[in-house]
């Protein structure tokens, strides 16, 4: 009754957005930084994006700026918890905080205006889904197969190993989180310029979270964070699809299931680490703590 | 000085203190709290238009004062209560979860009145307000009857409670009445605002063959999805003009101005009194926003005399014979429903396919 591939269609769009945030997340969180911000990167790049499609008419452009916000936002992250060494949960969570108030303040302007429309792309799918597609299996080339990728994961497991090399820690992780705000950046923007058209206060409505619980998922992997925004985004639209088909379907078991399998995930990997001293697909080394060269 | 006297001459100095206060020359005080930030183009935007009506038709007389973005909870009490502090002589809390924060409140400030919206409990100096949202959802909903080409309406919907079932019904009732082949498609989102939902939510739909969608959600989102499509769709809560002529053909949103300047009169003659005011187009509490140039005349006409109809209170939109969806029957030809019924709502009528989430 309910046709796959208009099912699989509706994923791809809805996964989009927090599948951009996820993969930018797993980058940092590879190189030993837990960026709670997420969310608040999101919204920055949410607003910049549709403000600046707005104003030049040009969606592109609003996805470009959209990047370029969020990575400029993630720097006070970097700041606070590279140079001046504070807590990273906290400073993440002042990140989104902070995020979502500044947006709110600086979105009055755009209030009720409207985005210009989206060109479609190939097979009648939008280009940055596609753009979406196409850095997963480019950020599991970069973290595994290129030279940058190694030394960002050495800095990820071991700082102090990567410091005695010669590597610089504090700027390979200031690298990494302004990638990963720029990809929360355009994972934001989605939302605004290309699903709702407008821009609204509070517009991400935790997607940021759920990014955070993809990489978990994902075990670090970009396949995984692939598998982890489709799972949830194919929960979602699954369900609701089912219900516009009228099916009965539990609706809060299913909206939970997502939630349930990262549980699992996490169950396994600890398990995992308990019974094998050499499993894979555990969380970096020095993910959350911070480096110091004097320590 | 015994402190029997103490007491008595400390409350008897405070009653002096009080009585200046309420003296003649001083502006009525007027408080808001507000759940979301003014500017949310939605509900709490909606209310804050209504103190602005408010200032704009009392000018001087009043002075009113908000707290925007106050969460439900212990944080409601302690705005409430600043405001009382502050010397208001009138709050009105507009979210539903602020019911226990304003009664808790109010038993401490007796001589300070309270309005609690869509709240169902009352005190001395508590009284209630809502608006009659269905009576809205029967014109939109005979828009959406006649404006489907696949016989196909869909609704996203929030939770499953009774001004939402109630939205569902009339809706379906009155695009069934002008389309008889109409099929109504529901969705619940479980959220009032959630713009990325709410587009899956659209686009669930529109993969079924609905090509006409009422939304009770806040955001704009569906409308951003049914224009792509070249579909039809209403504003909800507000407005959302930006998305006439076409995907919005016409909204459904809340006047809450015309209830507050009542309201605010009668404090002002002293006449008020703690009533459960459940106002609809009648009382300008829920407004039908302009019908545009893609519905055809005929039918605008159409669903402009039904909302005339219903305003004049000549019509009732859950007027008999209605059967429940299992099949067992509700309201007898010509009778209507109570509002004792209606606001406990908990089944769709006959011809809706669709579940109630329990």
């Amino acid at each position: 009754m309910i046709d796959p591939i208009s099912v699989f269609l509706l994923l791809l769009s809805a996964s989009t957005p927090i599948l951009f945030a996820a993969l930018g997340e797993l980058v940092v969180e590879r190189a030993g930084v837990l960026n709670l911000g997420v969310e608040g990167m999101m919204i920055a790049g949410a607003l910049a994006g549709f403000a600046a499609a707005y104003a030049s008419g040009n969606p592109f452009l609003g996805f470009l700026v959209a990047a370029l916000a969020g990575a400029t936002i993630s720097m006070l992250f970097a700041l606070l918890t590279q140079v001046f060494l504070a807590n990273q949960v906290a400073s993440g969570l002042a990140l989104t905080l902070f995020g979502l108030g500044l947006a709110a303040m600086f979105g009055k302007p755009f209030e009720g205006v409207r985005a210009p429309p989206m060109p479609m792309g190939p097979l009648r799918i939008n280009w940055i889904v596609w753009l979406g597609l196409a850095m997963v299996p480019a950020i599991w080339w970069f973290l595994n197969r290129s030279r940058a990728g190694l030394i960002l994961r050495g800095v990820g497991e071991n700082h102090d190993a990567a410091h005695a090399l010669g590597y610089g820690v504090r700027a390979t992780r200031a690298a990494a989180v302004a990638f990963g705000g720029a990809m929360a950046g355009i994972g934001g923007a989605f939302i605004s310029i290309a699903t709702v058209l407008q821009w609204t206060e509070g517009m991400t409505a935790g997607a940021g979270w759920i990014a955070l619980a993809i990489v978990v998922f994902s075990r670090w992997t970009a396949p995984g964070v692939l598998a982890g925004a489709w799972l949830f985004g194919g929960v979602t639209v699954l369900q609701l699809r089912l219900q516009a088909a009228g099916v009965d379907v539990p609706v809060q078991l299913l909206s939970m299931a997502p939630y349930l399998a990262t549980i699992l995930v996490l169950v396994l990997i600890s398990a995992r680490q308990k019974f094998s001293r050499h499993a894979g697909g555990a969380a970096p080394g020095s993910l959350g703590i911070n480096f110091h060269a004097l320590r | 000085m015994q402190r029997r006297t103490l007491l008595a001459s400390a409350s008897a100095l405070m009653m002096a203190l009080a009585v200046p206060a309420m003296a003649q020359d001083e502006p009525l005080k007027v408080g808001f709290i507000y759940v979301g930030p003014v500017s949310d183009g939605g509900w709490t935007y909606q209310h804050d238009l209504g103190r602005q009506a408010v200032e704009e038709e009392f000018g001087d007389r009043v002075e009113t004062t908000y707290l925007e973005s106050v969460p439900e909870g212990v944080d409601a009490e302690r705005a409430l209560t600043q405001l009382a502090l502050a010397g208001n002589d009138v709050i009105y809390a507009t979210s539903f979860g602020y019911m226990d924060a304003v009664m808790n409140v109010a038993a401490k400030f007796p001589d300070i009145r309270f309005e609690h919206n869509t709240g169902y409990k009352r005190a001395e100096n508590v009284g209630t307000y809502d608006g009659r949202f269905y009576e809205g959802r029967a014109v939109t909903g005979t828009i959406a009857g006649r404006m489907t080409e696949t016989n196909k309406i869909g609704y996203i919907a929030t939770f499953p409670i009774p001004e939402v079932i109630q939205g569902i019904n009339s809706a379906y009732i009155h695009a069934k009445k002008v389309n008889p082949d109409v099929e109504m498609r529901v969705v619940w989102a479980y959220s009032w605002f959630d713009p990325a939902k709410e587009a899956d939510a659209a686009n669930a739909l529109m993969a079924e063959g609905v090509d006409v969608i009422l939304q009770h959600t806040n955001s704009t989102a569906p409308l951003a999805q049914l224009q792509q499509a070249g579909k039809y769709g209403f504003g909800q809560a507000s407005d959302m003009s930006s998305f006439a002529p076409a995907p919005r053909i016409s909204s459904v949103y809340n006047n809450w101005g015309a209830h507050y300047v009542k309201s605010v009169g009668r404090i002002l003659d002293g006449t008020w009194e703690p009533e459960a005011i459940w106002g609809g187009i009648g009382d300008g509490i829920v407004a039908i926003g302009e019908i545009t140039e893609a519905v055809p005349a005929d039918v605008k006409a159409e669903a402009e005399a039904l909302r005339a109809s219903i305003a004049a209170g000549e019509y009732h939109p859950f007027t008999g014979p209605l059967n429940k969806a299992d099949g067992t029957g509700w309201l007898a030809e010509g009778e209507t429903a109570s509002d004792e019924e209606l606001q406990s709502m908990n089944f769709f009528v006959e011809g809706i396919d669709a579940q109630i989430p329990q």
